[in-house]
């Protein structure tokens, strides 16, 4: 009979979690996420791949993932390279389609997102069965830092300061996506998630929105599929390495993006 | 329903409401001072959203973690990961 057990992959712990990390020009932080992950999916000892989905990086990020590979195991670094930059909805859909796991995460490979959080994203998802499980820089211990006054702020910021991308991320914007919405969830553009897959899937069908939109769009479009939300706090720590990629548009974007998922959500 | 359409309900249903008692529209001969209180009322809402709104975003920005041991952390963890990587035999 025990060949029987694996006709049942899901069973307790049975679930394997595939970390989605699309890179563009994540040379030097890569090789660190990379070992991270290693690092806290070997001591909570759940079942993991990370796929990573490189557009193209003239800077030889597919080459440190390839050193990687070998050092790691092509069953835990897998390499699904584009030839160029596309959307972050589509990197998604074409890192899933290679995930073994049932699980995805997604998460920046920027270092702003520490993987050490993850075994709680699994704790919480397993508490209370959610369909995706959300990390909030919003409540409890959660936080960011790099961030200096002016950055946290938003409406004074539109006022007095030029703008910049950063304060999409902000108290105030969120404030206003919060009364314009109410979503039911505290951190909308952050981009450190776990979600069922079949949930994701049929998630990034629906949206269409790019960059920081992107995400606000997945959380409210999975309220309003009636998918249950769950939070974790993390601590946010802004762009150790390299460039921040964002550029001034992404301000209009983010305004449109709101004024589009309030009319059609 | 969309957002959209939840919100326009909101604001036609108090606006109707703010003008039954402001111009007496149904003949309920109210009292002249319920008159007198309704008719500012909009602005008052507004003043009053505005500063909930300021004294919101102002509270959470102030009671915002800066985050400064996790940056610590990972400083030491980057360190402790380039050299374990290249052990390993990374190359950079």
């Amino acid at each position: 009979m025990a060949s029987r057990k694996t006709s049942y992959p899901n069973r307790d712990g049975g679930d394997k979690y595939s970390v989605l990390l699309p890179t563009y020009n994540e040379r030097e932080n890569l090789p660190l996420i990379v070992w991270l992950l290693v690092k806290y999916f070997g001591e909570s000892g759940y079942n993991y791949e990370i796929i990573v989905i490189d557009d193209g990086s003239p800077d030889g990020t597919l080459e440190v993932a390839e050193q990687l590979q070998k050092i790691y195991g092509e069953d835990k670094i897998l390499l699904r390279p584009r030839a160029k930059k596309l959307g972050l909805g589509t990197a998604y859909i074409h890192g899933m389609k290679h995930a073994t796991g049932n699980f995805i995460i997604i998460m920046d490979a920027d270092l702003s997102h520490h993987p050490k959080f993850i075994p709680e994203f699994i704790e919480k998802q397993k508490e209370g069965d959610y369909d995706l499980v959300s990390g909030t820089r919003y409540r409890g211990n959660g936080g960011v830092y790099g961030w200096d006054l002016r950055r946290k702020l938003i409406r004074f910021h539109f006022l007095f300061f030029p703008l910049s991308p950063s304060l999409i991320n902000s108290r105030g914007a969120n404030f206003l996506t919060q009364v314009l919405l109410r979503p039911g969830a505290s951190d909308l553009t952050g981009s450190f998630r776990l979600y069922k897959k079949k949930v994701l899937e049929s998630l990034v069908e629906r949206c269409v929105s790019k960059g920081y939109v992107f995400q606000m769009e997945m959380i409210v479009r999975a309220r309003q599929l009636n998918y249950t939300v769950g939070e974790v706090p993390i601590s946010f720590v802004d762009r150790v390495y390299g460039e921040s990629k964002l550029g001034g548009n992404e301000i209009v974007s983010f305004v449109k993006g709101l004024l589009t998922l309030f009319a059609t959500t | 329903m969309t957002k959209l359409l939840e919100w326009l309900f909101g604001v036609s249903l108090v606006g109707a409401l703010w003008a039954l008692v402001t111009f007496d529209l149904l003949d309920l001969s109210l009292p002249q001072t319920y008159r007198e209180v309704a008719w500012p009322m909009p602005l008052y809402l507004l003043v009053s959203f505005g500063c909930y709104s300021l004294a919101t975003v102002g509270y959470r920005v102030a009671t915002f973690n800066d985050c400064e041991e996790a940056a610590i952390e990972l400083q030491e963890q980057i360190k402790e990961a380039k050299e374990d990587l290249r052990k390993k035999g990374l190359k950079m």
